[in-house]
């Protein structure tokens, strides 16, 4: 099978619409050429997202790289391969498989293919990457790596790519380390150059360079949200390693290294630690919240499940704290690599007894860095965790974003807090006093007055001076005044995103589901169903999330879990009722497609008659 | 009520220390302990302690966890804030209150259930994170406010009131306080006062994490003749080590003693331990000796006190990170924030 299997195939004709993926073993060093590959196509100005989809493991596994490119900005994921990098024997005939109808496989040649492999509709890219590996360079683990970037090479020339961005990339990926430039742009030579030879270049399957990622930045959430707590003040983060979130506090160490140690003295204005296990993470940013510094620690699905009492008690003793949750596929330890929304209702209740907490919902990087840093001036505001919840696709996938953008001059908000000052001229300081009626009390620091602004923090029941009770009403009257913050924080959290045109149908959805509605809404209006959108962005939902609803005759609930737990919160919250809206869920730990989304719409349409 | 607040009444002579406070300005509420409960020797000295030390008491934050022994801030410095958290897992949250203000005292108090059995992780790891803070456990060897089980402290072979007897070998915190790198390490009894007040001083000037292990019997559950939590046991077989004289840094030292018997030890704030060596000579700096004692002790079925080891030279957690000077709860936008023109020199580089 090392020659093309015929003319004959009518093969895919088309521009900048397709899908790539890269099938590899991991720990096989992919990873930089594959990004190089989707960052050379966002330089081009062409819409592009691409998705890891990887094992939970070190080396050896079967780990794959798909490159969704879209000159129409269509960024979710698309079912089918147009053309796939077969380099994992593992999983070749499953990647051969996966390939769309006159599709294209690009693999090494060095081994010729099993026949039984073969597919008369598609056409094979047979290129001896091996054998060129082996006549071209000494080092073993050269051969290996530049395996990688000759298959790059050959996509320049098959698909078109800008071959002066590859080599500017690769300049600016080995700044400091010259040495590395010139083996890398000759192994992308090699690569181009066999294509050339051999394939008649470019494909019908190629990129013509556009201008629609001109003022964008490409960049993984967990980098934005790392931002996000430098510039929203954090000095304290506590975690412990738990993918997907490892990379959020990495990214936050590492710019604090750089923008965060104080010039004259070389000292930290930050600190980093890591904790010995996840109960440990959240009580030492609960403590540092406490006495007053801004605190966070960020984690995925089996790390919540530990947190749950420590959230508790800073939920009842009503202290600020941030958490990150990166979800992943759950129960238990679920998928810890792949995606999913499974956590909302385990945060938005955790803890045992009555608890609520608030909750973000970021959708690109922009927003991951804009809610990182409002999460602490609104833990501050309201004196109680609030958790972020992103998840492995947007935390740990470079998206296409809007660039980070921070207003000049802005100030933190620290919320209520009484300085010396203010408590001198204090008659009375009680911790949990209702001064102003917005359930809101005000706080102070430890340290601040020598008699006045002390209290007691405690999980227990306490009254409005925090002094420990029994008195079942006292308490009922904190818990209501409690339950009345959480009321006073819609005004301070981001606003539903809603786009309505008069719609029978609502798409309602939150999170990285965003990046497949446009595509659904296009696909839907080909059927002749018009939507509106509405996007959720926090917990405790607004009083237009309702009013949304009510207004349309369906309303689409979409959920990357499996149990509808976006509509079980609205039903909880917003006493939706069940006739007013219909499920849509995907949980194969995979992002969900546009596709799926206008078939479920269709199918439930047809069900019903309609 | 569930409190009981003190009368306010006081003595027209009460003696005032240096910041004209009386020992009255270091007390907290009404105990609701039970009736000669160890732990009430522990408030009582620590109040005696920092008001000898003449500390504001509202530089002193104080945390616990759950159990009888954390009840007991309540009872001592009501002027200071204070943190009960959640069972076992003071030490974290003491850890995060120590990164945001260097600047006050932190005095952690928790009991034997509280950090060698559902904390013994978290205690574990605050020792090694080298924070800079007193931690008191308040050890009776048993639940009390669960009516008298078994803890991990308790002995091999002690009974307790319902003659329930410990089948396990026990944990001491002391000794794994040593080896896991606690710079000050000391234990004594809530009944020698004489003995504890000076370790409590010292542990509180000390720079980094000074630990005591406090035999603090419990008079409903865990006082038999059985016990070896007990007051009667305590009191037979009390080893000190060495006897502790502490000297603030303000005072001037006056007493001179022998040499050979006595050292003074100056901790990091200008303060002084005399070191009153009893019996073999004991040398509190040396980690494997002291460690040796404390079990050579336990042998011989009597508890080795006083000042155990002491390393006056090491670092604390933000030395170690090094951390700037002010405390991280003062640090403005303009000190934190990097500004805009950087973030967009960032979005370049994700072009």
């Amino acid at each position: 099978m090392n020659s093309p299997a015929g003319a004959k195939i009518e093969t895919l004709t088309k521009v900048n619409d397709f899908v790539v993926k890269f099938a590899n073993v991991n720990g096989s060093g992919s990873a930089s050429a594959n990004t190089l590959f989707a960052k050379a196509i966002f330089r081009m100005g062409i819409p592009v997202s691409p998705h890891n989809i990887f094992p939970s493991n070190i080396q050896g596994l079967p780990t794959w790289y798909e490159v969704r490119i879209s000159e129409k900005g269509y960024l979710g994921r698309r079912e089918g391969v147009d053309l796939m990098i077969a380099m994992n024997e593992q999983t070749i005939q499953r990647d051969i498989d996966s390939v769309v109808s006159g599709g294209y496989v690009l693999y090494d040649s060095t081994k010729s293919l099993p026949e039984q492999m073969a597919r008369e509709d598609v056409q094979f890219l047979p290129i001896p990457l091996t054998e060129i590996c082996i006549r071209e360079f000494e080092k073993p683990s050269q051969r290996q790596l530049f395996k990688n970037i000759i298959y790059v090479g050959a996509l320049a020339a098959l698909i078109n790519i800008d071959f002066d961005v590859l080599t500017n990339l690769i300049s600016d990926q080995f700044r400091g380390k010259e040495k590395l430039i010139p083996p890398n742009i000759n192994a992308l030579q090699l690569g181009h150059q066999f294509a050339s030879e051999h394939f008649q270049c470019p494909l019908r399957l190629k990129l013509k360079s556009s201008d629609k990622t001109d003022s964008k930045i490409l960049m993984d959430g967990n980098t934005a949200v790392g931002l996000g707590c430098v510039y929203g003040g954090a000095t304290v983060a506590s975690w412990y390693p738990l993918t997907p979130s490892t990379s959020v506090v990495d990214a936050f160490g590492r710019y604090c290294q750089r923008l965060r140690i104080d010039k004259q003295t070389g000292q930290q204005k930050f600190s980093v630690v890591q904790a010995e296990d996840e109960l440990a993470a959240i009580g030492i940013a609960i403590g540092a919240g406490w006495n007053g510094a801004r605190a966070f620690t960020a984690t995925s699905g089996p790390g919540i499940s530990l947190m749950q009492e420590f959230l508790g008690l800073a939920y009842f003793s009503e202290i600020p704290v941030v958490l990150f949750n990166i979800q992943r596929v759950g129960p238990s330890t679920g998928m810890p690599t792949r995606t999913q929304q499974g956590d909302l209702l385990s945060c938005a209740y955790a803890s045992h007894g009555d608890t609520k907490h608030i909750l973000l919902f970021p959708s690109t990087p922009k927003e991951c860095f804009d809610f990182a840093a409002s999460a602490f001036d609104i833990a501050d505001q309201i004196q109680t965790p609030v958790i972020v919840m992103s998840d492995l696709e947007l935390g740990m996938n470079e998206q296409i974003s809007e660039p980070l953008d921070w207003q000049e001059g802005r100030a933190y908000d620290r919320g209520k807090v009484l300085n010396q000052e203010r408590l001198e001229g204090l008659e009375h300081f009680g911790r949990y006093q209702d001064s102003d009626g917005d359930g809101i009390p005000y706080r102070t620091y430890p340290g601040t007055h020598p008699d006045k602004g002390s209290y007691f923090t405690r999980g227990s029941s306490h009254d409005a001076n925090a002094a420990y009770t029994e008195d079942g009403d006292i308490y009922a009257e904190v818990m209501d005044r409690i339950a009345k913050k959480f009321d006073t924080a819609l005004n301070y959290l981001p606003e539903p995103e809603i786009r309505e045109n008069g719609a029978a149908m609502g798409l309602l959805f939150m999170g990285t589901t965003t990046s497949a509605i446009t595509e659904a809404q296009d696909l839907l209006t080909k059927h002749g169903v018009a939507t509106d959108t509405l996007r959720v962005k926090s917990f405790p939902f607004h009083q237009s999330v309702r009013t949304f609803i009510d207004r349309h005759e369906k309303v689409y609930v979409i959920d990357q879990n499996r149990d509808a737990q976006l509509k079980s919160l609205l039903k909880i919250e917003l006493n939706v009722n069940e006739s007013q809206v219909q499920s849509i869920r995907s949980y194969n730990g995979v992002l969900i497609t546009a596709e799926h989304i206008s078939r479920s719409v269709l199918d439930s349409q047809e069900n019903t008659g309609e | 009520m569930t409190y009981i607040r003190k009368p306010r009444f006081q003595h027209p002579q009460l003696e005032t220390n240096e910041l004209g406070l009386t020992r009255r300005d270091y007390e907290g509420t009404l105990t609701t302990l039970c009736g000669g409960c160890g732990h009430d020797s522990i408030s009582a000295a620590i109040i005696q302690a920092a008001a000898e030390m003449s500390l504001e008491p509202h530089r002193i934050a104080k945390l616990s966890g759950i159990g009888c022994s954390s009840k007991i801030p309540s009872y001592f410095l009501g002027k200071a804030h204070a943190f009960n958290a959640v069972h076992g897992r003071m030490p974290s949250v003491a850890t995060g209150a120590n990164l945001a203000n260097k600047e006050l005292y932190y005095l952690g108090i928790s009991g034997d259930g509280d950090s060698a059995s559902i904390g013994l992780g978290q205690f574990c790891h605050i020792v090694r994170r080298r924070i800079n803070m007193l931690y008191i456990v308040a050890n009776n060897g048993t639940y009390g406010l669960t009516k008298g089980q078994l803890s991990a402290t308790a002995d091999l072979g002690s009974k307790t009131k319902s003659g329930e007897e410990s089948l396990y070998d026990n944990i001491d915190l002391a000794s794994l306080a040593i080896e896991l790198g606690a710079s000050f390490v000391a234990r004594s009894f809530s009944g020698d006062k004489k003995q504890l007040v000076p370790l409590i001083q010292a542990g509180l000037s000390h720079k980094g994490f000074a630990f005591i292990d406090v035999v603090s019997p419990c008079v409903t559950f865990n006082n038999t003749d059985l016990s070896t939590h007990g007051y009667k046991n305590t009191w037979e077989n009390n080893a000190a080590l060495s006897q502790v004289d502490f000297v603030p840094m303000r005072d001037e030292i006056t007493t001179s003693y022998a040499e050979g018997e006595e050292k003074d030890i100056t901790l990091h704030d200008g303060s002084v331990i005399h070191l009153h060596k009893i019996g073999n000579n004991y040398d509190p700096f040396d980690k494997e000796k002291a460690v040796m004692h404390i079990s050579q002790y336990k042998a011989e079925g009597r508890i080795a006190t006083g000042l155990l080891y002491i390393n006056q030279k090491t670092s604390d957690l933000h030395d170690l990170t090094n951390t700037v000077d002010r405390p991280f709860n003062v640090l403005s936008e303009q000190e934190l924030c990097p500004g805009n023109p950087i973030l967009m020199e960032i979005n370049e580089a994700f072009r």
